[in-house]
């Protein structure tokens, strides 16, 4: 397994220049997420129009480079999705990093970069992590914690 | 002469780092295509041959429960994990071997002082003292005792370098203090705490002193009767001795006053439905089937520890740390957490720009293994505004060439996020 397959570039980038990196001033739908094991805190906060559609998504807090990227992937992926549309994108983005399901780009796009962490069974977490409290920003909003 | 010393022209003992490393099979192999450099011995220890033939050959031959049978294994047994007691006994210079009670560990002793010492002595209006610096084994516990008697948590602030805050320590310690307790040596930071200083503050207000020795005995020679403390506790498996099997020693009068913690077998004289008796000491505090294989593996680390030549391990380690320090500090972006100059072999850092649990993937992928997290001591981690921390710990059978490697593999990472 080399690095450069859990380091891609993309991951770099997104870690370097996390996008969406703000606060969604209330009201707004928010869950925060824990990682007890690395001390990793996450805060995602999301927005939903009429339609039930996302209208706006960020996150703030400190991560390790898969943790922030992730985050900052999966807030370009989930805009303008509708809730269902997330939940489902949010099951085959989970299927990946447990290894259920193979990365398929059509499906996930550049998502597909985190498929590296398989290989690193104690960073998969890191990955999910942000996904878990998106997951719970759309329902009721509590603290999620990866323990 | 010990196996691990040679003598240098000028006379000079040397220590023959090579010779130790054959003890220690686990050493000798690769992760990821490389060679393996452990250097998370703050974490768990390796086991040297010596110490894995020990436990082996008891299972082998030896295997019975103890103080029980008169046959004959049980009787071997029983020598064998009893033989073990007195070698530790020796080894940190206790009174006698009733002082030597064997726990699961260093978190285990903690929880038994607090619980049997503490419910029995502490009450509302009372102090326990601990300080910034302490692993979370020494903190919980304290809280747990004074959320059940109403006594009172104070905490002894830390400095910039990592150290304990001694005029700060001057003023917490008071008539109120029933106990302090604090670690010997930082497992986060490496720092050595000013034991005599501290053990002077809190007999001075007539305070029990409790230290966690959790990473003091694997780092120098330990004796109980000239660090003047009242408890001292210590895990196996970072000495080179199995996990599972810990060690607290208490004065005598002590432990004697104190009340058992956990009841069963071992820990009786005699039980009737009206009126139990309890063991002598130290059985008193060993209800149930003990860690047999532990405490005989423990027991081998310590003889190994012994033929080893403690000190001149000691003067290697921090031949290391000297050179790990100058190394890794050398390192654009590189913070070394903790610079104490009284310091055991531990390194703490953080790399501007990469987070530590990257740091730790990328040099597993050079083949070396070093701790990243929060060390189980979150307030330490909160001192110096960091989530967590990249932490190198060596042992006597590190090298500098691995460090170099530590080194290489982080300039890596700095390339790898530039």
């Amino acid at each position: 397994m080399d690095l450069a397959d859990l380091y891609r570039d993309v991951i770099i980038d997104h870690n370097r220049n996390p996008r969406n990196f703000r606060k969604i001033p209330p009201p707004c739908q928010h869950a925060e997420g824990l990682n007890p094991l690395c001390g990793d805190k996450l805060q995602v906060y999301l927005k939903l129009d009429a339609d039930n559609r996302i209208e706006d998504l960020s996150f703030e807090g400190s991560g390790c480079a898969i943790s922030v990227a992730s985050a900052s992937l999966m807030t370009e992926a989930l805009r303008g999705r509708t809730r269902a549309e997330a939940e489902e994108l949010f099951e085959h983005i989970h299927a990946m990093l447990t290894g259920r399901e193979e990365p398929d780009v059509a499906t996930i796009g550049k998502l597909a970069a985190l498929a590296g962490v398989r290989e690193y069974p104690t960073r998969v977490k890191c990955a999910s992590l942000c996904w878990h409290t998106a997951h719970s920003a759309l329902g009721e909003g509590e603290t999620v914690s990866t323990e | 002469m010990s196996a691990a010393r040679q003598e240098t022209l000028e006379n000079r003992p040397v220590f023959d780092v090579e010779a130790v490393r054959r003890d220690f099979p686990v050493l000798h192999q690769e992760v990821h295509d490389k060679p393996l450099a452990y250097l998370d011995n703050a974490a768990s220890a390796q086991h040297p041959v010596q110490v894995i033939e020990a436990i082996a050959e008891y299972y082998r031959r030896d295997h019975a429960n103890v103080h029980r049978g008169v046959h004959q294994l049980s009787q071997r047994a029983t020598a064998a994990f009893e033989g073990a007691r007195e070698k530790v006994q020796r080894f940190i210079n206790a009174a006698s071997e009733r002082e030597v009670v064997f726990t699961r560990g260093t978190t285990e002793a903690i929880n038994l002082v607090a619980q049997s010492w503490g419910r029995a002595n502490v009450g509302p209006g009372d102090e326990i003292v601990i300080t910034h610096l302490e692993h979370h084994a020494n903190i919980v516990p304290w809280q747990m005792l004074c959320e059940q008697t109403g006594a009172k948590l104070r905490v002894i602030p830390m400095t910039e370098a990592g150290e304990i805050d001694l005029e700060a320590a001057g003023e917490i310690i008071g008539p109120a203090t029933r106990l302090l307790a604090f670690t010997h040596v930082s497992n986060a930071l490496g720092t050595i705490s000013p034991v005599a200083e501290l053990v002077r503050l809190a007999r001075a207000v007539g305070a029990l002193v409790l230290l966690d020795g959790a990473q003091g005995v694997p780092h120098m020679r330990v004796d109980v009767q000239a660090l003047d403390c009242d408890f001292y506790t210590f895990s196996g498996h970072k000495m080179f001795a199995p996990t599972g099997i810990g060690v607290l020693w208490g004065r005598e009068e002590l432990l004697r006053a104190m009340p058992p913690w956990q009841g069963g077998g071992d820990m009786i004289l005699a039980v009737s439905f009206e009126k139990t008796t309890y063991n002598e000491l130290p059985w008193k505090f060993e209800a149930g089937t003990p860690h047999i294989a532990g405490g005989i593996g423990l027991g081998a680390a310590v003889d190994y520890l012994e033929r080893l030549d403690i000190d001149a391990a000691g003067a290697w380690e921090h031949e290391l740390l000297e050179h790990g320090t100058a190394v890794l500090g050398g390192i654009e972006g590189l913070r070394i957490i903790g610079t104490s100059p009284h310091k055991a072999a531990v390194i703490s850092f953080v790399l501007d720009g990469v987070h530590p649990h990257d740091i730790g993937t990328i040099v597993d992928h050079a083949g070396v293994a070093i701790r990243t997290g929060h060390h189980c001591a979150m307030p330490v981690m909160d001192f110096y505004g960091v989530p967590a921390t990249a932490r190198a710990s060596f042992a006597f059978y590190n090298t500098k060439a691995e460090i170099d490697r530590l080194a290489a593999a982080l300039q890596h990472a700095r390339e790898v996020f530039a």
